[in-house]
């Protein structure tokens, strides 16, 4: 990814998340309250550092992306109103909108399902990426 | 005015020293920007500014008057700034109602702790005058000089 | 015709960098009534006052102008240089081109052009000033201390000892205030109480000293040296005086279920109480909402036992008016709420505790006697988990934006308590940041890590989960070790955030005094006047004005009691005389004026007229000067126009607009 796209990416992801990265006061409070930090490669707390260096192929190309539960506990946690958990969603965004029009049918998603799978991810991922 | 040139407002800020000019104060010791059509008047206190100053502005060719005070209750004079209010809400409706529109002129709370308000709030007045344009309808020609 | 100078600053490059100075010489040289203009790199300095001596001599000046910083900053300095260079100093004005123009705009074309107007305004204000003399008010030699904690105790005990009478007024039934809630003091560790309490001591006992306990503040008139204040003495229900302090009625009190405030909610007490058994004044008060007399009208036991005979259900609330020169706020702090932070399970779990109810925890006169055990069941913990920052350094709404200051500290000083006391205690601190600046306050965070092997992770708690077998599960992150953390502790303290007292809120309205985003008052100058309130004669002592610890509290205390004892000292201060005055000729007499005046400066008299030729008897408005504040509120308010400020005039205020909209 040359630099000129990956910094244009970052200012993307900025916009879709409406998150100011420079807030964060680096507490560590999604990292804490993150249920699947074990999972992930990149930690919540760190996502905001990826996003001000810039780093964006890493971080759309890491597990933690879809690791991510979507249970907003970071968001709801954050004390300096940064919520990483937004900046996931946005990432995720970008993957989506990269791929174009590779949406499932209605009718693929039930034979799709994991039974693990949390509620709350599905309605989440409802709730974003519906059109 | 050649419509090539570019639209310079006159804004003039009336701020009690008590709190507003305060709040301008460290607007300005915080370097918070905001534009230099605001020029501001010192008065002891809101409750001060008599309408009769606000149709001269106009009439002299100000495209925009703001009014600051304390919070209300926070008056340095205890009542000041509720005679203020209530005397401007009456001026800006009869005002508009000779067509100068409402969003020209405006009553805002600043405390002398609210550099931060100071600077958005004239930053966000301005930006309004500048969408409105300039003021005609007050123009006194007697005025013109 | 004023023939006025105009001296602009460059105050080094804070003015000069932006602002073309020499231009802005040039132009205003030209203004209608300048005779005089010229230009220097610090006005404010001793050869910069020179400069204007020496123009005001030379060319006979009858009005000035700076153009500097803001007038709240140098005004006053100006002024009396132009006095000792024998003009009236209220010939003087400021153009504000440093706050209001240079230090906030970057384009030196506009900056300059708007110094210009800045300056045209204040020489078109100049050209209509008039001399005018200040007038004289009294000081009363009394200062009123509002707060009895240890700032309070500090100030009224320094006032004090300078001679000046000082009344505290105290809101709970004892002064002490949270210091004594507190059990060991950072970084001594000496006891909190054994320093407090011959201080409480002294105060009480000082001949000079007055204190009015379990009363508030209910109204403050008149201004700078001469303040009225109503005092609530509320009821006790026990007549000081007569009370002997021997406690047998608290002992027989039947009502006993109220949660203590002096052990924030911890323990119980009776309807009856003193805060605590070295309360001063060592004299009870009744509960009243509390009290089963008072609620069902049968009991009475407490005036049946008392010896003295001092119950008295009948009392009842006592207005005191006294007159102050000087008021001194030091309303002190409290800890916030903590129902916006569910995940740390405070209201969930008796052993999530705040760290303010630690102290009483650790404090041999609290609930537990100083022995450290878990509130739910007793038993003694054996794994401690402090975290850092509950509420501080918050950007949303749940919080507070600011550091509280004395958290790292007072969480170091538990640590290494606990860990003095009971080895056998596992202690981990959760943090953000370790803020130790102070005198001996770093090394006393190194030895809690180093001596008594605190283990300090850098990172938060995201959650506090409290388990069926009684203890809490704390899910926090090691954010070195880039490691989720998982662990069981018996007992969680929370360093949460201090705020000001809400009491704050109105008595800062009742002085007018001002007051910032997060209820702490503001200063009138945020380096070199930190403890005075921007209202005269209204001073700042310890947390009532941004977080502090013990030691800075005592000192802004001292020096809260300086300026006021410094103000107390004078005979006589020079009043404001930019008041009020009215043209005898216009005054129609309707008394609208007097309506609008906050200080019941006007007042009407009926005077002989003299109306060109026709000479009637007519009521006419008369301002007092000593009373008159100059606010403005009787200028608008005359229907025909009859009265004006002085010094800021109608036609000088129009002068100013029409400068700037020229």
């Amino acid at each position: 990814m040359s630099h000129d796209k990956t910094k244009k990416q970052a200012e993307l992801i900025r916009e879709i998340s409406g998150v100011n990265p420079y807030k964060c006061m680096k507490c560590g409070k999604c990292s804490a309250s993150c249920p699947s930090f074990n999972e992930m490669d990149i930690k919540p707390h760190q996502f905001v550092s990826y996003v001000l260096n810039d780093d964006l192929e890493a971080l759309v190309n890491s597990k933690s992306l879809w690791k991510c539960l979507s249970c907003f506990a970071c968001i709801e946690r954050c004390p300096r109103d940064v919520k990483p958990g937004k900046l996931v969603d946005a990432a995720r965004q970008l993957v989506v909108r990269e791929r174009g029009g590779d949406f499932l049918s209605a009718d693929e998603i039930p034979e799709k399902l994991d039974p693990e799978l949390p509620q709350q991810l599905l309605v989440s991922a409802f709730r974003r990426y519906r059109r | 005015m050649p419509m090539n040139e570019e639209f310079k407002p006159k804004i003039v800020a009336f701020c009690c020293n008590w709190c507003s000019y305060a709040g301008a104060d460290l607007a300005g010791s915080s370097r918070l920007a905001y534009p230099a059509d605001v020029k501001i008047i010192r008065v002891p206190c809101s409750c001060r500014v008599n309408p009769m100053f606000i149709l001269r502005a106009f009439e002299k060719g100000a495209d925009g008057v703001i009014i600051c005070g304390c919070h209300p209750g926070d008056c340095h004079y205890s009542t000041g700034n509720y005679y203020a209010r209530r005397r401007m809400a009456m001026l800006f409706s009869m005002l508009e109602y000779i067509g100068i529109e409402n969003g020209r002129t405006r009553v805002e709370w600043v405390s002398a702790a609210e550099g931060v308000k100071f600077s958005t709030t004239m930053n966000e007045f301005v930006s309004k005058i500048q969408s409105l344009g300039k003021n005609v309808r007050l123009g006194d020609i007697r005025c013109k000089n | 015709m004023q023939r006025i100078g105009v001296f602009v600053c460059h105050c080094g490059s804070n003015i000069a960098a932006t602002v073309d100075v020499k231009k802005v010489v040039e132009i205003v040289r030209n203004e209608p009534g300048v005779v005089h203009a010229e230009d220097y790199q610090y006005m404010c300095s001793e050869a910069g006052q020179a400069l204007i001596a020496k123009a005001i001599a030379e060319k006979n000046l009858s009005g000035i102008v700076v153009c500097s910083c803001s007038p709240r900053m140098h005004e006053a300095t100006f002024r009396k240089a132009a006095e000792r260079a024998g003009l009236n100093p209220y010939m003087v004005e400021i153009a504000n081109i440093r706050e209001h123009c240079s230090w906030i705009h970057k384009n030196v074309e506009e900056a300059t052009e708007k110094a210009v107007i800045l300056a045209r305004a204040a020489i078109a204000k100049v050209n209509l000033n008039a001399p005018l003399k200040a007038g004289e008010s009294r000081v009363t030699k009394r200062a009123l201390v509002i707060g009895g904690g240890i700032a309070g105790i500090q100030t009224a005990l320094d006032i004090a000892d300078a001679g000046y009478e000082v009344d505290i007024v105290e809101k709970t039934p004892s002064i002490g205030g949270r210091m004594s809630q507190l059990d060991k003091t950072f970084p001594t560790l000496d006891c909190s109480a054994c320093i407090l309490t011959p201080k409480m001591v002294e105060a009480a006992a000082h001949e000079k000293i007055t204190i009015y306990t379990y009363s508030e503040v209910e109204k403050v008139s008149g201004f700078v040296g001469d303040f009225t204040v109503d005092i609530r003495k509320k009821a006790r229900s026990v007549d000081m005086d007569k009370c002997t302090g021997c406690g047998v009625c608290q002992e027989k009190c039947p009502s006993k279920k109220t949660p203590s405030e002096f052990n924030r909610g911890l323990g119980n007490r009776s309807a009856i109480y003193t805060p605590f058994a070295q309360a001063i004044p060592n004299v009870p008060v009744i509960d009243r909402d509390a009290c089963i007399k008072f609620k069902t009208g049968k009991c009475g036991i407490c005036s049946k036992v008392c010896q003295a005979g001092a119950i008295d259900y009948e009392q009842k609330d006592e207005i005191v008016t006294e007159k102050y020169g000087a008021i001194v706020v030091a309303t002190g702090f409290d800890t916030i709420k903590l129902d916006k932070y569910d995940e740390y399970a405070y209201n969930q779990s008796k052993d999530v505790i705040t760290s303010l109810e630690l102290e009483r925890v650790m404090n041999a006169a609290g609930p537990t006697k100083g022995h450290l055990e878990r509130l739910s069941d007793g038993k003694h913990p054996k794994n401690i988990v402090f975290i850092q920052c509950v509420g501080s350094r918050c950007s949303d709404d749940r919080g507070k934006p600011y550091c509280s200051k004395i958290c790292c500290m007072y969480t170091a000083k538990h640590a290494m308590l606990i860990r003095d006391k009971y080895p056998d205690v596992n202690v981990t601190v959760f943090y953000i940041d370790v803020r130790t600046p102070g005198k001996n306050f770093d090394e006393f965070y190194r030895r809690a890590v180093e001596d008594y092997g605190v283990n300090y992770i850098k990172g938060q708690v995201g959650k506090v989960a409290p388990q069926p077998d009684g203890s809490l599960l704390v899910q926090g992150v090691d954010l070195l070790d880039n490691k989720q953390i998982l662990m069981e502790a018996d007992m969680v303290v929370l360093a949460t955030v201090i705020e000001p007292d809400p009491s704050v809120r109105k008595i800062a309205t009742m002085l007018t005094a001002s007051i910032d985003t997060n209820n702490f008052l503001t200063e009138s100058h945020a380096k070199l006047r930190p403890v005075e309130s921007p209202t005269a004669g209204v001073f700042l002592s310890g947390v009532c004005q941004g977080p502090k610890d013990i030691p800075e509290t005592v000192a802004q205390a001292g020096a809260a009691a300086v300026k006021a004892i410094g103000l107390l000292a004078k005979d006589k201060l020079l009043t404001n005389p930019c008041t009020a005055k009215p043209d005898e000729l216009l005054c129609n007499g309707c008394s609208a004026c007097a309506n609008v005046c906050p200080y019941g400066a006007i007042t009407y008299e009926t005077k002989l007229i003299n109306d060109h030729g026709i000479r009637e008897e007519r009521r006419v408005a008369q301002v007092n000067n000593a009373l008159c504040q100059g606010c403005g509120a009787c200028t608008v308010t005359c229907p025909s126009g009859a009265m004006d400020l002085q010094g800021f005039s109608n036609r000088q205020i129009i002068a100013e607009v029409d400068a700037i909209c020229r």
